[in-house]
C-alpha cells in the first residue's frame, strides 16, 4: 500500500517559505499524541482530526500570520501536534492530472503564514449538531434571569442563524425553560455586586430547617445548574463556601464594602453534580409506594432498589436530618423512613404532634 | 492507520474542493493518493470514506458535467461548503463564548466545540469569559438524551420502555418525536404517540432501557403549528383555579408558606399568626402544609384539613 507520496523538493517554493522539511513521521500504528483536552470522552478519530485540519486554514489565513503557540491553544491542542498539523496538511500532493501541491505554509519563527491555501481558506458550514448546541445554548441564556447582554444575545442569534442557514431549524425543536420567574429581580442585583466586587446581605429561606436565616455573604458567582440559579458565596456566618438558591433569596441588600474571598477557596466543579455526599453523612432508607417515587427523581440517591410488592427503596446520605423527617410528613402513607429508626421514631411524634391539633 | 485514513480524507476533500467540477471515481483514485491499487477494496473504501464526509457535514454531490457524460461523477461546490461570512461585535462573540461552554460533558459539548472551532476559523474570536462570574449549565444525565435528540433531528419515529408516573412496571411505547424540551432541569421528548393517537409527553428520566428506532429518517412528519418551545410556554400559561385558605401559623416558623400568603396577622392565641393563602391543587397543597408538622394548622377549607389529618395519619400507620 502507498502512503502520501513525500512532497516533492520541486514543488513550488512559497514567497520567502523557509519551511524546513516536515520532521520525521512516526512510523505507521504509531500512537498519534493524545490531545490533553478536559473534556474528550473518547479517543480522536480521523474524522475528528479532518475537522481540524479543515478549519486550521482558514483560521490563518483570516488572521494572515498567527503564532503557533495562541493557535494551539484555540484548537485545545499542543504545539507538537499542531505543527504534525500542519506539515500534514502542506503534505497534501494531489497525482493528476499533473502532480502538485495545493497547500503552501511556513511555520518559521513560530508564525505561521498560509501562502497558498487553494479553496481550503474558508470553513467549512457548520453542521446541525454543532448549529444547534450553540442556538439552544444562546437561547437559554437569553431566558437567563441577571444576563445583562440581551441584545448581543439576540444579535449574535440573528447572525449564526443566518450563517447556519438550513442548519439552523432543527435547533427550533429544542426548548430549554427556567425556573427563575421569582428570581429575575434578585439575580440582576446579585449580577450588579459581582461586577462591582461587593458584599451582599442575605435573608434566605433554609426549607430543610424551615428558618429564616440572616447572613452577610461575598459573591463569587452565578450558577444555572438542572434549571435552576444559585449563587455561590463565601458565607461569613459559616466561613465557608455555600449555594444558595435564588427563589430562596427573602430579602437583599448590596453593601457598601468590597467582597473579601479567601485565596484559598474553591469553587465546586458544577459538572459533577451540586451536591457532594461525605462519608459523615447520615444513610437514610426509605420506602416509597407509588405516589411517593417522585423523590427518587427529586432528591439524589445513591440507591434505587424495586422491592416485590410495587414499592420502591431508596438510600441517600444527607449531613442534616431535619428534612427528612419534614418529607416523612409530606409523604404520609406514600413512603416512610426505614433506617434508621430513631430518625423513623422522630417523624412519628412528629405526626403524632400536628395531630393534636385537630381534636 | 488511522493517519493514513486522516491523510487520505484531506486530499481528497482537497480534489473535490479544487476540482470545480464533477470527477469520477476513476479520475479521484489517480488524483488522491493512499487509495488500495485493486478496483474492488478502491471502491470499498471510497464507499467508506464519503459517507464518512457526508458524516461531517460535506456536501459531496454526485452528477455529471454534461448530459454526454455516461458516468455520474462527485464534486463538492465551494458554495455549498463553505461557511457564510459572519462577522460578530466583541459583546456577541463573549456571549457566544458563554453559550458554547453551556454543554460541558453534556450530550452536545463537541457539537458546541466543533462550532466554535469552525467560527474561530471565519474570524471570530470567541472570548472565554463574558460576564464575570457567570456559569450556565445544561446537563444530558439521562441516557435517552442522545438518541431522542437524533430522532428529532432526523425525523425518525422511535420506541422505548417507560414508567408512567406512579407505575412501577414499564410500558412499551411508539412515538413520533416532535422535540425535546428541558424544563426547569428535567428533559421530556413530545411528540405522537403512534399507539394512541395522540399528542404525548414523556420523561426521559422515566425512560427504562434503550430508545431505537423504528423507520428510516424523514420518515416523521412534525405537524405545521407543533412548536416545542411554545408549547412549554403554554404549560405555564395555564390559570389554575385558585382556592383560599386559612391557616394557623406558629410565629417563627411556616417560612415557605408566609413567603407567598396573601395576609398575616396575629392569631388569639399567643404565639401564633393567622396566614391567609391561596393554592390550586389542594392535594400538593396538603403535603406542602402537612411537611410543616405541629407548627401549621389548618382551619379552613374542610377539604384541605381533612386531607392534611389524611397524609399525618399515614406517617403513623
Amino acid at each position: 500500500m502507498t502512503s502520501a507520496a513525500p512532497r516533492p523538493e520541486a514543488g513550488p517554493p512559497g514567497p520567502g517559505s523557509g519551511l524546513a522539511r516536515p520532521a520525521a513521521r512516526p512510523a505507521a500504528g504509531a500512537a498519534v499524541p493524545a490531545v490533553p483536552a478536559a473534556t474528550a470522552v473518547r479517543a480522536p478519530t480521523a474524522t475528528d482530526r479532518l475537522q481540524r485540519l479543515l478549519a486550521l486554514l482558514p483560521y490563518v489565513v483570516t488572521r494572515k500570520v498567527v503564532g503557533l503557540a495562541e493557535t494551539a491553544a484555540a484548537f485545545g491542542v499542543s504545539e507538537r501536534q499542531l505543527v504534525d498539523d500542519l506539515n500534514m496538511l502542506w503534505c497534501v500532493e494531489l497525482r493528476s492530472p499533473d502532480p502538485y501541491c495545493p497547500i503552501d505554509l511556513s511555520y518559521e519563527g513560530g508564525e505561521i503564514v498560509v501562502s497558498e491555501a487553494e479553496s481550503m481558506d474558508r470553513p467549512l458550514r457548520l453542521a446541525v449538531d454543532e448549529a444547534s448546541a450553540l442556538l439552544v445554548a444562546l437561547r437559554m441564556l437569553a431566558e437567563m434571569p441577571g444576563l445583562q447582554e440581551r441584545s448581543a444575545l439576540s444579535r449574535t442569534i440573528a447572525k449564526l442563524e443566518a450563517a447556519a442557514g438550513t442548519a439552523a431549524a432543527p435547533s427550533s425543536q429544542v426548548a430549554v425553560q427556567m425556573d427563575d420567574s421569582a428570581a429575575g429581580t434578585v439575580a440582576a442585583e446579585i449580577a450588579g455586586a459581582l461586577a462591582a466586587g461587593r458584599r451582599l446581605h442575605l435573608s434566605y429561606y433554609v426549607p430543610g430547617r424551615d428558618e429564616a436565616t440572616e447572613r452577610d455573604v461575598d459573591p463569587m458567582r452565578l450558577l444555572v445548574v438542572e434549571g435552576r440559579t444559585y449563587l455561590e458565596a463565601w458565607c461569613r456566618r459559616a466561613n465557608a463556601l455555600r449555594l444558595f438558591r435564588l427563589d430562596r433569596v427573602l430579602a437583599l441588600q448590596v453593601l457598601d464594602l468590597a467582597a473579601e474571598i479567601p485565596p484559598d477557596a474553591e469553587p465546586r466543579d458544577v459538572d459533577k453534580g451540586l451536591f457532594r455526599p461525605s462519608p459523615q453523612d447520615v444513610e437514610i432508607v426509605l420506602e416509597l409506594a407509588s405516589a411517593g417515587r417522585w423523590v427518587a427523581e427529586y432528591y439524589p440517591c445513591e440507591q434505587v432498589e424495586e422491592l416485590e410488592d410495587g414499592m420502591l427503596r431508596v438510600s441517600l446520605r444527607t449531613p442534616d436530618t431535619r428534612w427528612v423527617r419534614r418529607l416523612a410528613l409530606r409523604l404520609g402513607e406514600d413512603g416512610r423512613i426505614v433506617s434508621p429508626p430513631e430518625l423513623a421514631d422522630l417523624a412519628v411524634a412528629d405526626a403524632a404532634a400536628a395531630l393534636a391539633h385537630y381534636p | 492507520m488511522s493517519r493514513r485514513k486522516t491523510e487520505r480524507l484531506l486530499s481528497l476533500v482537497v480534489c473535490l474542493l479544487s476540482a470545480g467540477r464533477y470527477l469520477t471515481a476513476t479520475q479521484i483514485r489517480e488524483a488522491v493518493p493512499g487509495y488500495p491499487d485493486s478496483f474492488d477494496a478502491f471502491k470499498r473504501m471510497f464507499e467508506r470514506d464519503k459517507d464518512e464526509l457526508r458524516e461531517l457535514g460535506i456536501p459531496l454531490e454526485t452528477g455529471t458535467n454534461s448530459a454526454l457524460d455516461e458516468e455520474a461523477g462527485y464534486r463538492i461546490s465551494r458554495q455549498a461548503y463553505v461557511l457564510p461570512d459572519i462577522r460578530l461585535e466583541p459583546d456577541e462573540a463573549a456571549v457566544l463564548g458563554l453559550a458554547a461552554r453551556v454543554w460541558r460533558r453534556a450530550e452536545l459539548a463537541s457539537a458546541a466545540e466543533g462550532a466554535l472551532l469552525k467560527l474561530r476559523a471565519a474570524g471570530i474570536d470567541a472570548e472565554e469569559t463574558s460576564q464575570p462570574g457567570i456559569e450556565p449549565r445544561l446537563q444530558t444525565g439521562e441516557a435517552a438524551f442522545g438518541p431522542l435528540w437524533e430522532a428529532v433531528r432526523d425525523r425518525r419515529p422511535v420506541t422505548f420502555g417507560y414508567r408512567a408516573a406512579g407505575r412501577s412496571a414499564a410500558q412499551v411505547r411508539h412515538l413520533e418525536p416532535w422535540g425535546v424540551v428541558n424544563r426547569h432541569g428535567r428533559w421530556y421528548v413530545m411528540g405522537q404517540d403512534t399507539d394512541r393517537q395522540q399528542e404525548r409527553v414523556f420523561r426521559l428520566s422515566r425512560i427504562d432501557g434503550p430508545v431505537t428506532f423504528t423507520g428510516r429518517p424523514g420518515t416523521v412528519t412534525v405537524p405545521p403549528g407543533a412548536d416545542v418551545r411554545e408549547a412549554v410556554r403554554d404549560w405555564d400559561a395555564e390559570a389554575p383555579v385558585q382556592q383560599a385558605g386559612l391557616l394557623r401559623v406558629r410565629r417563627g416558623a411556616g417560612h415557605g408558606l408566609r413567603r407567598h400568603a396573601v395576609s398575616a396577622e396575629p392569631d388569639v392565641e399567643p404565639g401564633w399568626d393567622r396566614l391567609q393563602v391561596r393554592f390550586s391543587d389542594s392535594g400538593w397543597f396538603s403535603e406542602q402544609v402537612a411537611s410543616f408538622g405541629a407548627d401549621v394548622v389548618v382551619i379552613e377549607p374542610p377539604d384541605l384539613r381533612d386531607a392534611v389529618i389524611r397524609r399525618l395519619k399515614g406517617v403513623l400507620a
